[in-house]
């Protein structure tokens, strides 16, 4: 049974499974990465990612315009961010116990939410594959890279493009430097508080669409608490990606893949428990953490108010 | 609000003056009507001890504290600075006393940051590093702009500051104790580029607490004593002695330790000790150093070459990974603290409120933290509160201890008083041997004063003393004998009555005097 692992079929659906399945991983992951390296550890990824997936979800119930979808989820999400930057930033309040707030207002939130306005779990059509023209026909590479849906294209591009912005641009400069000296950055005129306010705001918004992705993209329903931990993930893999994008890829796409693998095994019937498969990733964030915790350290004023004195 | 990096169309500065100046916090009165001014060309000090309200009005020249009453007037004109961006773009700028760097970014990076970029929202750091290259050169700076900043040393560090300030532009430069974190040799560098930039039409305004830089350096003097300023003075008109009276308010005498002591037996010897550092590498390297009984041995060198590894070594906070130390010949290596005390050895550490005292704990609980399970502190796992407050009573008066009562918190002591208080605990155990990190930093004269006589008094009592201190002046007045260390191994030990501060100074930098210096 095992062997039917190694059939060309199943590892190129394995792969490109796993691709898919980064995708939630990517946005929420990256948007963490963004407050962090300014200085804002948001635990509340998985609230924001919940809250991100119902409204997108309800949206294209009501609507079928998947746009609409996309558009609400960033408002949701922005309001989220703007909300824990308020409660941070402004009120100094601590970062770990908001995010743990924020995890349990967006949980609940989008629970009573569905209950109040749905209530039945009913499938709709979200975003559908598009095969990208001759790329999409080259075998096995094709199959794998190039007949995703749009939100899994944009997810891995957002990569580089972080990459880019993070050590090209004069934001991102910004952005590191508050992360590790605000004062400095302060006494240079740098508006440290808007800075943190657009890093956490653009984590809140890139969190709602990783919740929607899997809401309207890869899964197409809606559930409670549908996100199971991936929030909390993508917050493990910006430390695994030692706060650097191309880590948080590389990150991702272990998860995903151990993940791709034990759907496999399960739709397989391989004699494996299911609960041990389902474990697997979990397993593996508490592994890859206890073993990165030796690399480099995070931003030195990662979860340090700052206010300027006098 | 953008900061214009272009420096051409800033006004040259010509006089800035401050009047009137006063800043309170809750609780303290930093500045009170103070005047201060600086006219183009020249330097201006700021002398006065620790809490004098230097950094203060300092800060708010730069629009980092908002001042409570009086004027500021740049050029003629009255100006309002909210923020550093507003002093930034009328031509101030500050060298802080604890560098405003971001470690992790290079030095291209800290000067362009917050500057707008000649490519829109894309850094331009080719063009920033050409012109630090231009700037550095102007005065003979070596400065590698692509360098992280972490890998430079402080001096290179201070270096970025000032080029990060000429970079915006700055005609008024601000100084905050510059020469504090910097070796002898560094500061004479330092002064070299001080003395050309006022003779370029740069107004310096240099902080200070240590007398003999300030006459060195500067034009005009103005003394602070809290918060209040004492006076001014042209610095060809003034004496030291002047000079030091105004900032203690009284008449001071320098100590020194001239009496000629007899050395006893070796007491604490450290025989090829090696340890790792903090980060995992090597921190000490072969140490072998003696300290005899009625000896005080100062520890010379620029702070991080293993002066707190060493400290910890020795009182059993830190493992070590080869060599002994031995204490009146028996061997302590592997020792754990607590044996060590037992030894007979006392710590005065560097972070008196982070590893000597807890805070939240009051003077009598802080006196007795080391014996307190011991008779007669305790008996029988019960502490013996009237004994415990006999004690407190005793030393507070012995050791001039200001406090309102044997209750008062450690945390609200002032730093004077906190010192008096370990060393209270720490002397009045009759150690043989004591390692003084840092004793008097941050101490204003009077308490250091205290704190000197004591370590005399113990010298003469025949205990051994090793003396870990950055201040050179403080080194050369109370040691026997100077060790340097630099990079985690001793340069040399050299006998104070014929160590100068010029070969001390090389040793610390890790150049034996004699020595040709290769670039
Ligand atoms: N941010 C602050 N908050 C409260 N008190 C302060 C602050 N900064 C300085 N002080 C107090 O103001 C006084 C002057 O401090 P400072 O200007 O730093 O002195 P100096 O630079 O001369 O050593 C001290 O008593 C200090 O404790
Ligand atoms: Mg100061």
């Amino acid at each position: 049974m095992i062997k039917d692992l190694f059939t060309a079929t199943v590892i190129i659906g394995i792969i490109s499974s796993g691709i898919r399945l980064a995708t939630p991983y990517l946005y929420a992951a990256i948007g963490e990465m963004f407050g962090q390296r300014s200085g804002v550890l948001n635990l509340g990824v998985e609230g924001q990612m919940l809250l991100g997936a119902f409204v997108a979800y309800f949206v294209v119930l009501r609507t079928e315009s998947l746009l609409l979808a996309i558009l609400a989820a960033i408002g949701v999400g922005a309001l989220m961010g703007l909300a824990m930057g308020f409660v941070t930033i402004q009120l100094q309040a601590t970062q770990g116990i908001a995010g743990i707030g924020f995890y349990l207002f967006g949980m609940g939130m989008s629970n009573l939410l569905f209950q109040k306005l749905i209530g039945v779990v009913e499938n709709i059509d979200g975003f559908s594959a598009i095969k990208i023209p001759l790329l999409g026909d080259i075998p096995v590479i094709g199959e794998i890279f190039f007949r995703q849906n749009l939100l899994v294209y944009l997810a891995f591009l957002l990569v580089p493009l972080a990459w880019f912005v993070l050590n090209k641009t004069t934001l991102g400069l910004k952005i590191r430097a508050v992360g590790e000296n605000p004062e400095a950055a302060d006494s240079l005129g740098v508006n440290v508080a808007l800075v943190r306010y657009f890093t956490v705001t653009l984590g809140g918004i890139l969190s709602s669409i990783a919740g929607a992705s899997l809401s309207v993209a890869l899964l197409n329903v809606f559930q409670q608490n549908m996100t199971a931990g991936q929030g909390f993930i993508a917050v493990a893999l910006v430390y695994f990606g030692s706060w650097r994008p191309f880590g948080i890829l590389a990150g991702a796409l272990l998860f995903s893949m151990v993940n791709a693998l034990q759907l496999w095994i399960q739709v397989l019937g391989i004699p494996i428990p299911s609960e041990l498969a389902v474990m697997l990733p979990y397993i593996l964030t508490i592994l890859v953490l206890t073993l990165s915790l030796t690399k480099g350290k995070g931003p030195s004023a990662l979860t340090k108010a700052f206010e300027r004195e006098g | 609000m953008e900061i214009r990096a272009d420096q051409t169309n800033k006004t040259p500065f010509t006089s800035l003056q401050m009047r009137n100046v006063c800043k309170r916090f809750p609780g303290v009165l930093a500045n009170c009507e103070v005047d201060f001014d600086v006219v183009s060309g020249e330097v201006h000090a700021l002398l006065g001890e620790n809490g004098a309200g230097k950094s203060t009005l300092m800060k708010v020249l730069y629009g980092m504290y908002k001042l409570d009453d009086g004027e500021i007037i740049l050029n003629g004109q009255p100006v309002t600075i909210q923020n550093p961006t507003v002093a930034i773009n009328h031509g101030i700028g500050m060298i802080h006393q604890h560098f405003m760097l971001v470690p992790t970014l290079t030095v291209a990076e800290n000067v362009a940051l917050g500057l707008p970029s000649s490519k829109g929202p894309l850094t331009d750091l080719d063009v920033v590093s050409e012109r630090i290259v231009q700037l550095a050169s102007t005065y003979n700076l070596k400065i590698d702009p692509s360098a992280l900043i972490w890998q430079l040393s402080v001096g290179q560090q201070q270096r970025v500051e000032i080029i990060k300030a000429l970079y915006r532009g700055a005609s008024l430069l601000l100084l905050d104790e510059p020469t504090a974190v910097l070796t002898p040799q560094e500061v004479d560098e330092l002064f070299l580029i001080m003395r050309q930039m006022t003779s370029d039409g740069y107004g310096l305004g240099f902080i200070s607490h240590k007398l003999h830089e300030v006459v060195e350096i500067s034009d005009r003097i103005t003394v602070l004593r809290n918060g209040r300023k004492i006076g001014t003075q042209l610095t060809s008109a003034v004496t030291k002695q002047t000079l030091a009276n105004w900032m203690v308010g009284r008449e001071i005498t320098f100590i020194t330790s001239n009496d000629k002591m007899d050395q006893g037996e070796v007491r604490i010897d450290m025989q090829a000790v090696s340890c790792p550092s903090q980060r995992g590498t090597e921190g000490l390297r072969h140490i072998d150093l003696q300290i005899h009984s009625g000896e005080i041995v100062g520890l010379a060198g620029v702070s991080g070459n293993g002066q707190l590894e060493l400290a910890e070594v020795v009182t059993g906070l830190r493992p070590i990974k080869e060599g002994r130390v031995l204490l009146d010949g028996e061997d302590i290596t592997g020792l754990i603290p607590g044996q060590v005390t037992e030894k007979g050895l006392s710590y005065v550490p560097e972070e008196r409120m982070k590893d000597g005292m807890i805070r939240d704990f009051n003077i009598s609980e802080n006196l007795i933290l080391r014996e307190h399970h011991k008779w007669p502190f305790s008996k029988k796992g019960f502490l013996r509160i009237p004994y415990i407050n006999e004690h407190t009573d005793k030393l507070v008066e012995q050791f001039r201890i200001k406090t309102p009562s044997r209750m008062t918190l450690a945390k609200n002591l002032s730093g004077g008083n906190i010192q008096k208080v370990l060393l209270a605990r720490e002397l009045s155990r009759s150690p043989r041997a004591i390692v003084a990190a840092q004793p008097t930093r941050g101490l204003d004269i009077g308490a250091s004063e205290y704190v000197h006589e004591q370590l005399l008094e113990q010298r003469k009592l025949g205990t051994a003393i090793l003396l870990i201190s950055e201040d050179l002046d403080e080194i050369m007045a109370l040691a026997d004998r100077i060790a340097v260390i630099y990079e985690g191994q001793i340069m040399d030990v050299l006998p104070r009555l014929t160590a100068t501060k010029e070969d001390l100074g090389l040793l610390m930098a890790g150049v034996h005097p004699g020595e040709t210096i290769q670039n």
